[in-house]
């Protein structure tokens, strides 16, 4: 039964997500069609939580797999525990015993990594291969041919079906272009910053012990601080933990306590070039306009 | 795939020969505009319209953006494009009455992509099926062929002789292919010269623990594969105005093909124009490009330029396998000092510099431009770029790296 966008809305709601109309559509035509999910977008527009609480909507379990560098079969797939093969076949030996090959290739013996615990799962789980444009293009190849079949084989124990088939969210960044086979194969999402209201709904969710009124400023800031000219634009992980830090220090109006709020934003300018940039004027020039 | 498991094709009789009709349109329309969208997707296209016949057309456009889009540029242009085929008509009647006429005729939609239906309501379809296979570029990529060879025009041609349109159009598509078959040529040789010589002692007993530990089968060691990354900075000044555009052609053919490619435009000041070369569609990247590297004044200043790449750039784009190559005839209006002190701290940072100056093709023509003298010592190779074959020469040099 596909779940339609409204009540996926409602319930990314609950599990603590404010998902615009466009990215509950998505989630939605997942389901519909089967197909994974391709998220790009900024650094820290919240690409990794889309995963996290689609696995919440659903109630499955999220298998996380982080991309990089030299990722391969074994640690994506499967792998055999060889020091325990050894063992046995040692074990065996000298208690006399004779051991058969096929004794020390079965499921005892076998490593299972993220990909091939996804698709051999009853109830579907929610597979995130996070920073898929971190991996080697073999990878991506490889990935791609389980996407379409959702099989994997075994030489020595045969070919794995899967039990049900995982909702699979992919997410890049764009360190290197992803193939177009892939791109295809897949339904896509551009995550943008979310717009003042709904990051102050955001923030409202994550700390509830926030007022309105300052949750609605931090996100004007937000958004002004976004359109200054910085080398990294602070994400949504960083306005939460500014947020956090304002209530700490118990401000209750972003204009009451200027150089604080200045202090503080420690928080989200994460280089000296854009912490030089944000002066205590601009920072007083932006205050000006969230009220 | 799950719709070609299953073919619904209640589903798909459902939602009717004129609204398939306009969704084979849609996709065909798409794909003049550089989406890469093959038949799977007009089949869901095809499933989606049937299940939200009701919805409203926003939320269809929704479901068709998730559904069609694959990259960012994609994103960003798919509103206009909806609008373009729909809105004038209305989205909702037409897939409203295409419902009634649900006499199943649409058998040529089916999975095992049977042979298209002559009647009139296939045609269309069939045309999208048929130039499925072409891909969606006009110039596409010739895997195998030298890319020089597809075309009349010789090889050694200055580019700035080339007056006819047409004769030049095709140069620059020569241009981007050679971008491309060299990518293929160049990650080959490196992957032949990767063989580790060390024996991976771990790898090797877990890969003949299926022999009961003899080693049989032996693992090497391979160097950790660290791709040739190619830094492109190219002259924008008006002394480079004839050879600019071909220089584009062939950096945007190598940033869509290399993996790690970056390229920068400089000529007063630098611009960063990666984003915009990633533009699949040649012609708008290059409309992108001419409106980020619009330049304030005349003059060329390399050596500001350099300066500000090496206080900005360098740290991120630059790695021990790195390669930059400045496409430039060295007219600089600014300090050949500052040029040549510029370079040297670039050269510390890169494995290679090399220096493409179209003038080196012209009889005659020796590197004695102030600015020209002050770069000499700090650059590996310089080397005319002013035909095609210049170009291809290039590989060489860059496989060596």
């Amino acid at each position: 039964m596909t779940l339609q966008p409204q009540h996926i809305s409602e319930k990314l709601g609950q599990a603590g997500y404010v998902a615009d109309r466009d990215l509950a559509m998505a989630l939605s035509l997942m389901q519909m069609l089967g197909r994974p999910l391709l998220l790009e977008g900024e650094a820290g527009v919240g690409k990794t939580e889309v995963a996290k609480a689609l696995a919440a909507v659903h109630g499955t379990e999220l298998i996380r797999l982080q991309c990089y560098e030299g990722l391969g079969r074994a640690d994506a797939l499967y792998e055999w525990n060889y020091q325990r093969q050894l063992l046995a076949i040692q074990a065996r030996a000298a208690s006399g015993l004779t051991l058969a090959e096929d004794d020390v290739f079965t499921e005892r013996y076998l490593l299972e990594r993220p990909l091939l615990k996804a698709i051999r799962q009853e109830k579907p789980p929610v597979l995130l291969v996070d920073e898929v444009d971190r991996a080697d293009e073999e990878f991506e190849a490889f990935l791609l041919e389980l996407l379409s079949d959702f099989q994997v084989s075994v030489p020595e124990l045969g070919t794995i079906r899967s039990r049900s088939i995982p909702f699979v969210v992919l997410t890049s960044n764009g360190t290197r272009e992803i193939s177009d086979a892939l791109r295809r194969r897949c339904l896509y999402h551009y995550v943008e910053f979310p717009d003042a209201d709904r990051e102050a709904a955001i923030i409202s969710a994550r700390l509830p012990q926030i007022s309105t009124t300052l949750a609605l400023q931090i996100a004007r800031a937000m958004e002004k601080i976004r359109k200054e000219d910085l080398r990294k634009v602070p994400g949504i992980a960083e306005t939460l933990d500014w947020s956090a830090a304002l209530l700490g220090f118990r401000i209750s109006d972003l204009r009451s306590d200027p150089e604080t709020v200045y202090a503080t934003m420690k928080c989200l300018l994460k280089t000296q070039e854009d912490s030089s940039r944000i002066s205590p004027e601009v920072v007083a020039r932006i205050l000006g306009k969230v009220a | 795939m799950i719709c070609c498991q299953t073919p619904d094709t209640d589903v798909l009789g459902a939602v009717g020969d004129a609204a398939l009709r306009r969704i084979a349109g849609f996709v065909s329309l798409l794909r003049q505009h550089g989406f890469s969208t093959g038949l799977a997707e007009t089949q869901d296209a095809a499933r989606i319209a049937a299940n939200m016949a009701d919805s409203k057309p926003a939320r269809i456009k929704s479901a068709f953006r998730s559904l069609f889009c694959s990259r960012a540029s994609d994103w960003k242009a798919f509103d206009a494009l909806f609008e373009l085929h729909w809105l004038g008509t209305g989205l909702k009647r037409a897939i409203k009455v295409g419902g009634s006429a649900a006499s199943s005729p649409q058998t040529s939609l089916g999975p095992q992509g049977g042979p298209p239906s002559s009647r009139a309501g296939g045609t269309e379809l069939a045309d999208a099926i048929e130039s499925e296979g072409e891909g969606n570029d006009a110039d596409g990529t010739e895997g195998t062929a030298e890319g020089a060879s597809q075309t009349e025009i010789s090889g050694s041609v200055d580019f700035r002789k080339i007056a006819d349109p047409d004769a030049l159009a095709k140069a620059h598509a020569a241009a981007e292919r050679l971008a491309r078959v060299m990518r293929a040529r160049l990650t080959r040789r490196e992957r032949q010269r990767r063989r580790g010589r060390a024996i991976d002692l771990r790898a090797t007993i877990q890969r003949n623990a299926a022999h009961g530990g003899v080693p049989l089968d032996l693992a090497y060691r391979k160097r950790k594969d660290k791709p040739l990354r190619i830094i492109l900075l190219l002259d924008a000044s008006g002394s480079m105005q004839l050879y600019t555009a071909v220089f584009t052609r062939f950096i945007h053919g190598m940033l869509e093909n290399f993996q790690e490619a970056e390229a920068f435009v400089f000529h007063t000041r630098l611009a960063h124009v990666s984003s915009a070369m990633r533009e699949r569609n040649a012609t708008r990247a290059l409309e992108r490009l001419s409106l980020m590297s619009q330049g304030v004044g005349g003059g060329t200043r390399i050596g500001e330029c350099l300066g500000d790449f090496n206080q900005w750039h360098a740290k991120r784009v630059l790695n021990s396998r790195s390669c930059v190559i400045i496409l430039s005839d060295g007219y600089d209006t600014g300090d050949p000092e500052r040029l040549g002190e510029e370079l040297r701290r670039l050269r510390r940072r890169c494995r290679r510099i090399v220096w493409l100056n179209p003038m080196m093709g012209w009889e005659g023509y020796a590197p004695e431009a102030r600015a020209m003298k002050a770069a000499l010592p700090h650059i590996d190779v310089l080397a005319s770029a002013h035909s095609l074959d210049s170009l291809a020469a290039l590989e060489p040099l860059l496989a060596k790296i």
